[in-house]
């Protein structure tokens, strides 16, 4: 016992790494179950999951379940349809969204400081207690396009953009980020005698390199992660649904595994490459939402 | 909010009315309408006029009553058994399809509880919202405290200055940045009765004495399944804002702690916990909220079954509201849903209060 405590401190740094390794496990081997599970055909993957070679590549490894996934649904108009509802709705979002932060933030107008107000208490709504109501608004709500005047968004991609490009957590993190700018560099300017657009354009979102990043990160992940109740509903059509709703093409009555998880892996393998490279500003983007609460 | 520079109402109006119109139209005119729908028979598609019908979607969903039977008795006033032995007991039915009880009319049984020999049997107009109402407070209730409590933990895990801890703290956060479908639709896999990993992995360290449990399809382990998976997608994304949390009490603080002798549970106590008050409340009222949403994972996993154990509120607004075409249901749904998340928030918020 003696020559053990005397390395105490050896010791309790193996614990440590210990238990930090156990519990990564945990968070680790059902995602790298996802990707080695994707590359086996669907007999041997029923096997290897009664031991470790579920989380090997191990056995006939082939590509076969990605070739045959895209066979079953149309994989790639999928992703086309989610990419481009995501990357418009952000950058919709970070361009209004921070306008929006801006007038809030910098000019001075009636009613200003009671309409933001409002616009963060609109925090406190789920999305879920209104998807029911807006179905039926936006199944009515009138657009013109090249067919003239029609009445309806649903099967669209624009009922999939245009609800979600405003909301109260953008505009609230640029409100703080702004907060925070010296503000007599916005006097100076318009001391010299800048318009607010001018100052909007040249002065502001220069220097708003990191809330732009966190704003647009929070909002990507969360388009392209979490779009499924609302599409699910509004949109019936193949043609404009996104990537999470294709899942249902794998849901059946002897669910083929082997192509779900290459599915799967497909959707997520690339979020997960920008999550490593960009893992810093990923967690930054979350803890700041929380830090002045 | 600080001083503006100049007045100009003008620039000002312009530049914010594209985002307030937008959260105007499609976030806070549908909360207004759900709660003018739910008041009326709104329905998708309809060729009759929207009539006005007051609380009577509320009265369908939330019609609860009580009614107390007295087990059987034969011809000599004895108390009648069944083969058994069991004590017999008219039929629920003979009470809610009767006419000398229109209080009870058209309700179903929710569920009986016994005193003596009394049954009191709780009858709901619709056991199902009621269902799905005691599941979603149920997965309110154990995953909020847990799931807050892991992140501190993992927090607490990954504060230490070791070497190498950012990569522990990058792969916890992982799951998060992975779909919540994708993720449902992994576990489901992995809950399997008969091939599931999780299966094979209990019975490969207990060397076989675990017997495989169907934990989706078994009314008793639907639920806590479903939980246990959502706290392992979402507990990063709390421990990130404990961490943020944590790394705002001054270090000073820690060795005054140190100075003093104090043992790490006082530390804890005493240092650490009242620096991270403003971070619970944040926590708390970020997992409620997210938990009451709960939808994507019942719609993969087990879409409400078996026997409705993991039925929820968003799962039945959707089936009511887009499934049956029943706006007005599935609005008056809502509003409950709604109500009770902002009741949770601001309890939460006064119970987590400064106290000065």
């Amino acid at each position: 016992m003696a020559a053990i405590s005397g390395d105490n401190h050896g010791l309790r740094l193996v614990t440590r790494y210990l238990v930090l390794v156990l519990v990564a496990l945990v968070f680790l081997l059902p995602l790298l179950f996802m990707v080695m599970s994707s590359l086996k055909p669907d007999a041997q993957l029923l096997r290897d999951t009664s031991s470790l070679r579920a989380f090997l590549p191990v056995g006939d490894i082939s590509l076969q379940n990605y070739a045959d996934a895209f066979e079953r649904a149309p994989i790639g108009l999928f992703v086309f349809n989610s990419v481009m509802i995501t990357t418009l709705t952000v950058l919709a979002s970070l361009f209004l969204c921070s306008l929006g932060a801006f007038s809030f933030t910098f000019v001075r107008w009636r009613g200003n400081a009671l309409v933001l107000s409002i616009v963060l208490a609109t925090l406190i709504i789920p999305f879920e207690t209104i998807a029911i109501p807006l179905l039926l608004f936006v199944s009515r709500l009138p657009w013109v396009g090249v067919d003239g005047l029609t009445w309806g968004w649903l099967n669209t991609y624009r009922v999939q953009i245009i609800p979600w490009i405003a909301d109260a957590l953008t505009v609230f993190l640029f409100v703080q980020y702004f907060k925070d700018l010296p503000r007599e560099l916005i006097e100076a300017a318009r001391a010299e005698g800048a318009s607010w657009w001018q100052i909007y354009r040249r002065v502001v979102m220069p220097l708003s390199g990191p809330v732009i990043a966190t704003a647009a990160i929070l909002k990507a992940l969360k388009m392209y992660n979490e779009q499924y109740l609302w599409p699910l509903i509004v949109v019936q059509d193949e043609a404009h649904r996104p990537i999470m709703v294709g899942l249902g093409y794998f849901f059946q009555l002897n669910v083929p595994w082997g192509e779900v998880m290459a599915y799967l892996s497909m959707i997520t393998i690339p979020v997960l490459v920008f999550y490593l490279v960009l893992q810093r500003a990923f967690i930054a983007s979350i803890a700041s939402t929380g830090v002045k609460g | 909010m600080s001083r503006k520079l100049t007045e100009n109402n003008g620039a000002g109006w312009a530049f914010a009315a594209p985002s307030i119109l937008l959260i105007g139209l499609f976030i806070i005119l549908p909360f207004f309408l759900a709660i003018g729908f739910s008041l009326t028979d709104q329905r998708l598609i309809s060729p009759n006029p929207t009539r006005y019908v007051g609380m009577e979607n509320y009265r369908d969903l939330l019609g609860l009553n009580v009614i107390r039977i007295e087990p059987e008795r034969d011809d000599s006033g004895l108390l009648a058994r069944d083969d058994d032995g069991a004590l017999e007991y008219p039929r629920v039915r003979s009470f809610t399809r009767s006419d000398d009880y229109p209080q009870y009319r058209g309700m179903r049984e929710w569920f009986r509880v016994h005193a003596g020999n009394t049954a009191y049997v709780v009858v709901a107009r619709d056991v199902v919202f009621m269902k799905a109402l005691t599941n979603t407070l149920i997965f309110v209730a154990v995953t909020a405290p847990v799931q807050a409590g892991l992140a501190l933990c993992l927090a607490l895990l990954i504060n230490q200055r070791l070497r190498g801890v950012n990569v522990f703290r990058a792969v916890f956060f992982m799951p998060v940045v992975v779909s919540i479908v994708v993720v449902s639709l992994l576990w489901r896999f992995i809950y399997d009765g008969n091939d599931g990993l999780l299966n094979s992995l209990l019975s490969g360290l207990t060397f076989g004495l675990f017997q495989p449990v169907d934990w989706l399809g078994n009314t008793q382990t639907a639920l806590g399944s479903i939980i246990a998976m959502s706290i392992w997608q979402a507990v990063g994304f709390h421990m990130v804002i404990w961490l943020a949390g944590l790394q705002t009490i001054p270090p000073t603080l820690y060795e005054a702690a140190a100075i003093e002798g104090s043992s790490k549970w006082q530390t804890f106590r005493y240092v650490t916990w009242p620096g991270l008050r403003n971070t619970a409340v944040l926590v708390l009222v970020v997992i409620t909220m997210q938990c009451f949403a709960v939808f994507a994972q019942i719609d993969v996993m087990t879409k409400g079954g078996p026997l409705d154990s993991t039925q929820t509120l968003v799962y039945q607004a959707v089936e009511r509201g887009y499934g049956r075409q029943d706006i007005s249901g599935g609005s008056a749904i809502s509003v409950v849903l709604f109500v009770l998340v902002l009741a949770i928030s601001l309890a939460q918020r006064y119970f987590t209060r400064e106290r000065n």
